[in-house]
């Protein structure tokens, strides 16, 4: 069943100037994505600064207006004109840096607590029984209750995010970047966790990164954004074994592999890689310097190719 | 080996710095040699002591305590003022930043950042500065380099900003060529460019790399020899293939293996517990990987360890390897590993 | 740049109309009128009713503020009842007073700020720097007026150093070369009473930028040119340390030759701001309305300074 279906989703940001600043040019930030998420899986954003994978993300948040097309969340329009329907309790955000994100002048206990505390009036027992089930669910200590988040190390703020985003038993999850701002063994723990927990709740997560590794790692499906649109789309092992668009092998070509026997190889393949994207890049796009619309060419994979004719 | 071989050579270099009134080495008796084109990188996580070795080598502390040899070419730099160390950095040492955003100075031309290093090592004419300024943001890839010359640092992407950085130190030609985290602010396509100049450049110049990271797969791709480091110190250090064919100090073994990567999917990742202690709170008698695994006894460590050469080139810091495993293979719950990193944390 | 001060121009226009109407109503609603102070009570009602009603002074406000708004287009500002004097010779005057007193001001502001600014950023957490910023603090909590009384009373009245008020020394031909040190001479108390308190600020701003800047990457990447500490805060620390008083630059300006009422009444100083309270006293409004114009229009061109001189260091803006 799907979750979360994101329908031709624009979103276009004005460029102003002349004398009276009239509107001249639009940023097309995000310009025609479509993605489904069925529930209980991961889907990874995947895509460099600029490709539109964060604003498309908050977008779904409602943190982004919207220029055209629709978000549906459990079959609901979200960006119903008129009475807007209220989802915010079963969609939360993990931010990228664990550091800048939690109200450093708050107690573990009110930066948990707050959402539950904007949805739900509740005596403040109850309020510290529920917010210490989330500390134990997330793997805190019942004493980080009354901390503040300078005292606990980077993944474990992350876990603070985490069980401020699960405190109102969210369906759906947009992860942005949440780990790239980690030390390895750090990651390793927060995305360990994020794993578990998701399992728990059967979560269903959008996963922002540009870590192809970490996507491949955490995510089922895998859509490939560049400049606002995307150019792929399928399974993990679609993305992986099968890249079709010359941005999507491009991009998996640049990861260096610690695989010391494979350099070479590694090498000589990002090179080609490189030249057939220096000499087709161009073609892969359309007039306007946009990626085509989607094609299938198996059930799940999908690839931004040329129309033909 | 021959003196004269050897670039740079490092001996018991320890960096302290004050907390509450008292010294603490960040960086603790580190040695290390690199020899003229060499690509060394220096591992470890954040808190490891890496960046505060790279500063220490440019005498870029301001406030910090700093004992040790550092033996360059025919110099010995600790030695050195800060007068004649500014004859050495921006000329024969340079280095390249992490951070492209904010290496540059916001109201200064590009042409004049790259100019204002020339100068002092002594180039040429304003005009013959000028077009060698040119040339160099062509050097590194920079396309129309007279506009770009220019520019103003903020109308420069990310990528061309490190290329500016880049042209920066390598402007004088230097010899050794510290490059501390150059690729992490960047987006992979992006990094793989950078790196294939960082490399092109130092075949060209046949400059010594120190090689700043935590990406294990950058080091694979990039070094010819790597150094681990550890809470200040150098936990095992060996050739590029060595190191990631046979590594043996368990937190080498623990970075590998916490990496998400084709044969770990679908199983969970190495967790390494614990942190890093903080300096003023760090025990310096024993093995200091030892409270990150804690299922290995205590009779495996010892006391004071040294870096000893287990086979060619190959040296590791304390016996605990021997009877290290990896402890991956129970799938402990979550709240386990979590109450371990408390536990530690509480103690610091 | 041109299209961008324009259009400055044309937004703030419609403020001062709207300001200048405010001044109307609210000088209306007092009691009295220019009049009412200057009247020898022995002159007959009549008269005096005959005297107003010729002034304009009895019509309601709207006709007053609409004759002045027609007089002032074609160029008549008026004339001050009180000094009897068109409003402009009278503005004039002691505008000059105050472009002199707010000149040396601010170079004494930059003159003396910019240095100790300097020295407290760069050596910060020693006793210079513990010295400094503790002179700042004082700075701020003293108020002028009583900086002002206190400098008077040492080197006005006890040393005698200098004199204790006016512009310039009685009977001196203007134009001589005494009568510009006469002015001189004048202008030291009162310009060292506003520096010596204005530049706190500076002092402050600069400190704080330099201990923000001295820590950013560029510096570092400055230092691993090879460049030398000196030229580091020279050409790198200290520019990027200034634009938060550029930015400041054109508003103090502005608010200098606004005037300071505390010190030229302190220093019985001709200057602007006494000509303005002194206005509403008298319920002279011609001279009132038209320094609150002035005031206004200085405000916006402080601003538009502020904003020209910021796009000028600063490439990051750009006005279009």
């Amino acid at each position: 069943m799907t979750l979360l279906e994101i329908k031709d989703l624009k979103v276009h940001y004005p460029i102003k100037g002349g004398f009276f600043n009239t509107v001249k040019d639009h940023v097309k930030a995000v310009d025609g994505v479509s993605i489904k998420i069925p529930e209980g899986t991961t889907y990874g954003l995947v895509g460099e600064s600029g490709s539109g994978k964060t604003t498309t993300g908050k977008a779904v948040m409602g943190l982004n207006p919207i220029t055209a097309g629709d978000i549906l969340f459990d079959g609901r329009k979200l960006n119903a004109s008129g009475k807007k329907v209220d989802v915010r309790d079963d969609i939360q955000m993990i931010f990228q840096d664990p550091y800048s994100s939690l109200n450093a002048r708050k107690r573990v206990f009110d930066i948990v607590a707050e959402p539950i505390r904007n949805y739900h009036r509740k005596p403040k027992n109850e309020l510290a029984e529920e917010v210490l089930t989330l500390l134990d669910r997330v793997g805190l200590p019942r004493d980080a209750l009354y901390k503040y988040p300078h005292e606990f190390s980077g993944g474990q703020r992350q876990r603070i995010g985490v069980a401020r985003a699960i405190a109102l038993n969210p369906k759906l999850i947009i992860a942005d970047e949440p780990v790239s701002a980690l030390d390895v063994s750090v990651q390793a723990q927060v995305l360990n966790f994020m794993q578990e927990i998701q399992k728990d709740m059967n979560l269903t997560m959008m996963f922002i990164a540009h870590d192809l590794g970490v996507v491949r790692h955490m995510c089922q499906h895998i859509g490939i954004m560049y400049q606002g649109r995307l150019v792929e789309e399928g399974t993990a092992e679609d993305i992986f074994s099968n890249p079709q668009h010359i941005y999507t092998k491009r991009l998996i070509a640049a990861i260096p592999d610690t695989n010391v026997d494979k350099i070479e190889r590694n090498l000589e393949v990002r090179q080609t890689v490189k030249t057939e994207y220096d000499q087709n890049f161009s073609d892969s796009l359309d007039d306007e310097g946009r990626a085509f619309p989607l094609q299938s060419i198996s059930e799940t994979h999908r690839v931004a190719l040329p129309v033909k004719g | 080996m021959l003196m004269s071989e050897k670039l740079l050579e490092v001996n018991d270099l320890t960096t302290s710095f004050k907390i509450k009134g008292e010294y603490y080495p960040a960086v603790d008796h580190v040695s290390f040699s690199i020899k003229p084109n060499e690509v060394l990188a220096l591992v470890g996580e954040s808190g490891s002591g890496k960046s505060a070795t790279a500063f220490s080598l440019m005498g870029l502390h301001t406030k910090a305590r700093i004992t040790g040899e550092v033996q360059f070419r025919d110099k010995e730099l600790t030695a050195l003022g800060t007068g004649r160390m500014n004859k050495i950095r921006g000329g024969d040492m340079a280095m390249i930043f992490q951070d492209p955003m904010t290496a540059l100075n916001p109201l200064m031309k590009i042409k004049q950042q790259i100019t204002e290093t020339l100068k002092l090592h002594g180039k040429k004419s304003k005009d013959e500065r000028e077009s060698y300024a040119v040339e160099l943001l062509d050097r590194v890839g920079i396309p129309r380099p007279e506009r770009v010359a220019e520019a103003f640092p903020h109308e420069l992407s990310g990528g061309m900003r490190q290329r500016v950085v880049i042209a920066i130190a390598i402007a004088n030609r230097p010899k050794l060529l510290i490059a501390d985290e150059p690729t992490t602010a960047l987006d992979v396509t992006i990094q793989a460019q950078i790196l294939d100049l960082i490399r092109e450049l130092q075949d060209d110049l046949g400059s010594g790399v120190l090689l700043i990271t935590h990406d294990l797969g950058v080091v694979a791709e990039m070094a010819d020899r790597v150094a681990v480091m550890y809470a200040g110190q150098i936990v095992e250090i060996a050739p590029v293939r060595e190191l990631f064919k046979n590594p043996k100090h368990p937190y080498t073994r623990s970075l590998l293996n916490s990496l998400p990567s084709e044969d770990m999917l679908g199983s969970r990742l190495h967790v390494i517990e614990g942190v890093v202690p903080p300096l003023d709170k760090m025990d310096r008698t024993g093995c200091r990987f030892a409270p990150r695994i804690p299922w290995v006894p205590a009779s495996a460590h010892e006391d004071n360890p040294e870096l000893r050469e287990i086979s060619d080139d190959h040296f590791v810091r304390c016996t605990c390897y021997r009877d290290f495993h990896l402890n991956n293979e129970g799938d402990a719950p979550a709240s386990a590993d979590a109450a371990m990193e408390t536990g530690t944390g509480g103690r610091a | 740049m041109l299209k961008f001060t324009l259009r400055r121009l044309l937004v703030t226009f419609p403020q001062l109309v709207v300001l200048s109407v405010l001044v109307f109503i609210m000088g209306s609603m007092m009691p009295g009128d220019a009049l009412s102070g200057l009247i020898d009570p022995t002159i007959p009602r009549e008269a005096i009713e005959a005297r107003r009603e010729a002034l304009g002074l009895n019509n309601p406000w709207y006709i007053q503020y609409r004759d002045w708004v027609f007089a002032m287009f074609q160029g008549d500002f008026g004339n001050s009842i009180f000094h009897q004097r068109p409003v402009l010779d009278v503005i004039g005057d002691r505008l000059m007073n105050t472009i002199w007193l707010s000149l040396f001001s601010t170079v004494l502001i930059y003159l003396l700020g910019l240095p100790l600014g300097l020295v407290s950023g760069r050596y910060n957490d020693s006793l210079l720097d513990t010295t400094i910023t503790g002179y700042t603090y004082l700075g701020f909590a003293t108020p002028q007026f009583i900086f002002g009384l206190v400098i008077l009373w040492i080197f006005g009245y006890n040393l005698n150093w200098f004199p204790t008020g006016g512009s310039v020394g009685p009977g001196i031909e203007p134009g001589t070369l005494d009568f510009v040190l006469s002015k001189i001479n004048h202008l030291v108390l009162p310009s060292f009473a506003i520096a010596l308190i204005g530049l706190v600020g500076t002092v402050q701003y600069l400190r704080s930028g330099i201990i923000e800047t001295k820590q950013k990457d560029f510096i570092v990447l400055a230092r691993a040119k090879g460049v030398k500490e000196s030229s580091v805060y020279s050409r790198h620390i200290f520019r990027n340390s200034i634009l938060p008083i550029a930015a400041f630059f054109g508003y103090e300006i502005v608010a200098l030759l606004g005037g300071s009422i505390f010190i030229e009444m302190i220093y019985s100083y001709p200057g602007m701001g006494r000509l303005f309270l002194d206005s509403i006293s008298t319920r002279d409004f011609s001279v009132a309305n038209i320094l609150i114009l002035f005031y206004g229009f200085m405000a916006i061109v402080g601003a538009l300074l502020s904003d020209i001189i910021l796009s000028i260091v600063d490439p990051r803006i750009r006005i279009k």
